[in-house]
């Protein structure tokens, strides 16, 4: 028996061209499971089919080929309960508090107000948001901002959280830091992690496993396996066998970003 | 605050004394003689009568702009390729003289009740689906994506997050198709009617009747004016959320 917590089986994604644009091949076929518990993260060169692969994961589109099961059943073009996903723009939604924001999935799906109001305190301290509680979007910055969609994503608990290069606009030293809290984050929920990322330490730093994906449309070139204790943080960066690591996902991502940059 | 509005009150209160002082009371009545015109207006049995014509016309033409500007723009706003195509016609048509296309409505709808409701609403449906449209576009997928990553029902959605999205412009649109709605009407009345304030108006006008026709714009620059405060006032806490500093 396999006991995957999601399991995708020759999932294919192409885009229909608008017009008399042709189709876009962008994924796959991609075949991956992803462990119960564990942190795996996925690198590829841009526009190589990661955003699509986080899509049809979720749920938020159908694959045009393949399936996907989480926990047992089949995904199909709708998000099961258990899956939360952090995007790679910021959805914070301005009209709301930092508070409003962060119980909106449990306030729409019925939740009774003190049992929110519990859940989004713990959840905003946990993420540092606490003092911010009433202020508006807007009135935050950007790394802030993303921390608050992750939070809004966190108070609904889910077993596999899906993240899409959540730190995308950081400078580097934010990065760091937000991967440490990311770590902590997963070690306290037990959740299963998906973290799509272009930055290859930080998947090095950060995961269990790395996969590494090839120029579009995206496949699956390598399968890399750290060893990393639970407990870790971003001072493994100064570990030998980090430089291992990165030095043989970088091997297999050269050549598919030579590849990515000449078609573009 | 408060006292601000009074002294500028005061302020447009004094240049008009002094105007119509200046240029003559038989041509601008000043302030005093024309609220006593008012008195007088609202004692005349028939002219109770007038305003309920142009309330009712009124109303009946904002309704009309708003429930088809809101389906113009909806539609229009939902889709790239509509949008792209109708946005630029309903601009230039929005900039043509609509007094041009009288004859048209007249043509159609004939002298009287109906012709005013539809020249009041011809005025409003445009800025009202230009808003509207603006709204639809402000509302960015990323929104749509993480409510549905969120569970929500395609309701949720539409209550939860198009609309706060799509509020303040939805106001704002609002608060123009109310005052060009109104213009609207009023021009009706003024050239296709023997009832109402535009007519009223026009009537004024013939007579050279200045403390008639100053009253009349008096009343309607009041209502005018506190309709489109109030909705501006909306507007304003609407979009507090996203442009408090
Ligand atoms: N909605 C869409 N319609 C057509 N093509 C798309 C669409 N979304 C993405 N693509 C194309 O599919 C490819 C993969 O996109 P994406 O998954 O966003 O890549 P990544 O997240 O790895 O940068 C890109 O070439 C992109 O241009
Ligand atoms: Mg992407």
């Amino acid at each position: 028996m396999n006991d995957a917590h999601a399991k995708l089986r020759g999932v294919k994604r192409i885009y229909r061209g608008v017009g008399k644009q042709p189709p876009t091949h962008a994924l796959g076929p991609v075949d991956l499971d992803l462990k119960r518990g564990e942190f795996l993260s996925v690198v590829g060169p841009s526009g190589c089919g990661k955003s699509t692969l986080l899509d049809v994961l979720a749920g938020l589109a159908r694959p045009d080929e393949g399936t996907i099961e989480f926990e047992g059943k089949l995904v199909q073009g709708e998000v099961p309960d258990g899956i939360g996903v952090v995007f790679q723009e910021d959805s914070s939604f301005p009209w709301l508090t930092v508070r409003e924001n962060a119980g909106f999935a449990l306030a729409r799906a019925g939740m009774a107000p003190a049992e929110i109001k519990e859940r989004v305190d713990a959840t905003l301290s946990f993420m540092g948001l606490a003092s911010f509680a009433e202020s508006y979007p807007v009135q935050l910055s950007g790394g802030m901002r993303q921390r608050l969609c992750i939070a809004r994503t966190l108070v609904t608990r889910p077993r596999l959280l899906l993240l899409d290069e959540p730190f995308g606009a950081l400078d580097q030293q934010t990065r760091l830091l937000m991967g440490d809290e990311l770590l902590r984050l997963w070690r306290e929920t037990g959740a299963t992690v998906l973290l799509i990322t272009h930055a290859l330490d930080e998947a090095a730093m950060l995961s269990d496993r790395v996969a590494v994906m090839s120029a579009r449309p995206g496949v699956i070139l390598d399968l890399v396996e750290t060893d990393w204790p639970r407990d870790r943080d971003s001072r493994i960066v100064s570990e030998p066998s980090f430089g291992a690591v990165t030095a043989r996902l970088w091997s297999t991502l050269r050549g598919e970003s030579m590849k990515s940059m000449a078609t573009q | 605050m408060k006292f601000d509005k009074l002294l500028v009150l005061a302020a447009i209160l004094g240049v008009w004394q002094m105007t119509s002082l200046l240029v003559g009371v038989e041509v601008l009545t000043p302030p005093l003689g024309t609220f006593a015109k008012i008195g007088r207006l609202f004692a005349d049995p028939d002219f109770g009568g007038h305003v309920w014509e142009t309330t009712r016309a009124f109303a009946l033409a904002l309704v009309l702009s708003l429930a088809i500007g809101l389906l113009v723009g909806l539609a229009l706003g939902a889709d790239r390729l509509a949008a792209e195509v109708g946005e630029p016609m309903l601009t230039a048509f929005y900039a043509i003289p609509k007094v041009t296309l009288y004859p048209v409505i007249l043509l159609f709808f004939g002298l009287g009740f109906a012709a005013k409701v539809a020249f009041g609403a011809l005025h409003g449906i445009i800025p009202v689906a230009l808003f509207t449209m603006a709204g639809v576009r402000n509302v960015k997928p990323g929104w749509l994506r993480a409510a549905r990553a969120m569970r929500l029902t395609k309701l949720q959605i539409a209550r939860s997050v198009l609309l706060p999205a799509a509020l303040p412009e939805l106001v704002a649109g609002l608060r123009v198709g109310t005052a060009l709605t109104l213009l609207g009407t009023l021009i009706g009345e003024m050239f296709a009617s023997q009832r109402g304030l535009g007519y009223l108006l026009l009537q004024a006008m013939e007579r050279n009747d200045p403390a008639t026709i100053t009253a009349l714009a008096l009343l309607l620059t009041i209502f005018a004016t506190s309709a489109s405060a109030l909705l501006l006032a909306l507007e304003r806490r609407l979009d507090h959320a996203r442009v408090v500093a």
